[in-house]
């Protein structure tokens, strides 16, 4: 057999820096989906770990392992294997998914060009997670910290979800530079 | 537009798909004639529907979220949004599917 080689999403780029923002690739981590089978309870298995399966929106972590909601009855395990034998539909998706770093103040302001849920800290605290539309595209965004997201979308869209992100920042820098430079001061702000 | 989705909460109408009628939850049973004769059990879940002036149930799915199935309750007069429920979680769920 060829020797195949793994190569992360978006191989080779480097972080962004714009608008006081850094946007950066996450590196490539395993990623499992946790689907419980009906009326099954992981309490106990996940309790082993530390975890707990997480209500809709949240996300808890014990070590390198984090568990975030995705979706109806699923979870995504972050950072490492799960245990055997678990009474749910446990798949690696670790290739599937390509993860971002947005990092910096107002980050929030960024997303919020591009996504329609409110992501401010007062009501998306930190280690809270939401499915939504990167524009049109579908992602999970987890609040890792107060002033840094974690935005993962599919592999294959990984390209546009980066494209879209940068031209965010640069238009925030335009208008951050545009206010700065005296220029005629834009109506509105944001 | 926004629906109250149970599992994330408000959300903007792109975010949901609409698929038809509550109709179509309620799929004949083995015993309903296999027939499409006109005015049976399976005419009438493959393609008669009221045209309601006020309330109607529909599903709608949350593709852009959660990925759930939903059951609207909406008003075709006022617009008003009444009530949005999870398909998963209404009884007997699984054997409807």
């Amino acid at each position: 057999m060829a020797e195949l080689i793994a190569k992360a999403a978006l191989d080779g780029q480097g972080p962004v820096t714009r608008a006081g923002l850094v946007l950066s690739v996450l590196p490539p981590a395993p990623v499992w989906s946790i689907a419980p089978f009906p009326g099954e309870d992981l309490t106990p298995a996940l309790a082993a770990l530390g975890l707990d399966f997480p209500a809709p929106g949240r996300s808890n972590r014990a070590g390198d392992l984090r568990l975030i909601w995705t979706g109806r009855d699923q979870a995504f395990l972050l950072g490492g294997r799960p245990p055997e034998g678990l009474a749910a539909a446990v798949t690696d998706q670790s290739g599937a998914w390509a993860g971002f770093s947005l990092s910096g103040i107002g980050g929030e302001a960024a997303l919020a060009r591009l996504v329609t849920p409110d992501l401010r800290l007062a009501a998306f605290p930190v280690g809270h997670v939401v499915r939504t539309g990167l524009n049109h595209i579908p992602a999970i965004i987890l609040r890792e910290g107060e002033t840094e997201f974690h935005i993962r979308v599919f592999r294959s869209m990984a390209r546009s979800a980066w494209a879209e992100l940068v031209e965010v920042l640069e238009h925030l820098a335009a208008r951050a530079a545009a206010v700065q430079g005296g220029a005629s001061a834009p109506a509105r702000t944001g | 537009m926004r629906l109250t989705c149970p599992l994330c909460g408000p959300r903007d109408r792109r975010e949901f798909t609409y698929y038809g009628a509550e109709e179509y939850l309620h799929r004949p049973g083995p015993d309903a004639a296999p027939d499409l004769s006109q005015g049976g059990a399976w005419d009438n879940y493959l393609h008669l529907r009221d045209n309601p002036a006020g309330p109607t149930r529909d599903l709608w799915y949350h593709d852009q979220g959660c990925a759930a199935w939903l059951l609207v309750s909406r008003n075709t007069l006022t617009h008003d949004i009444t009530g949005v429920e999870l398909v998963a979680a209404r009884k007997g769920a699984r054997d409807e599917a």
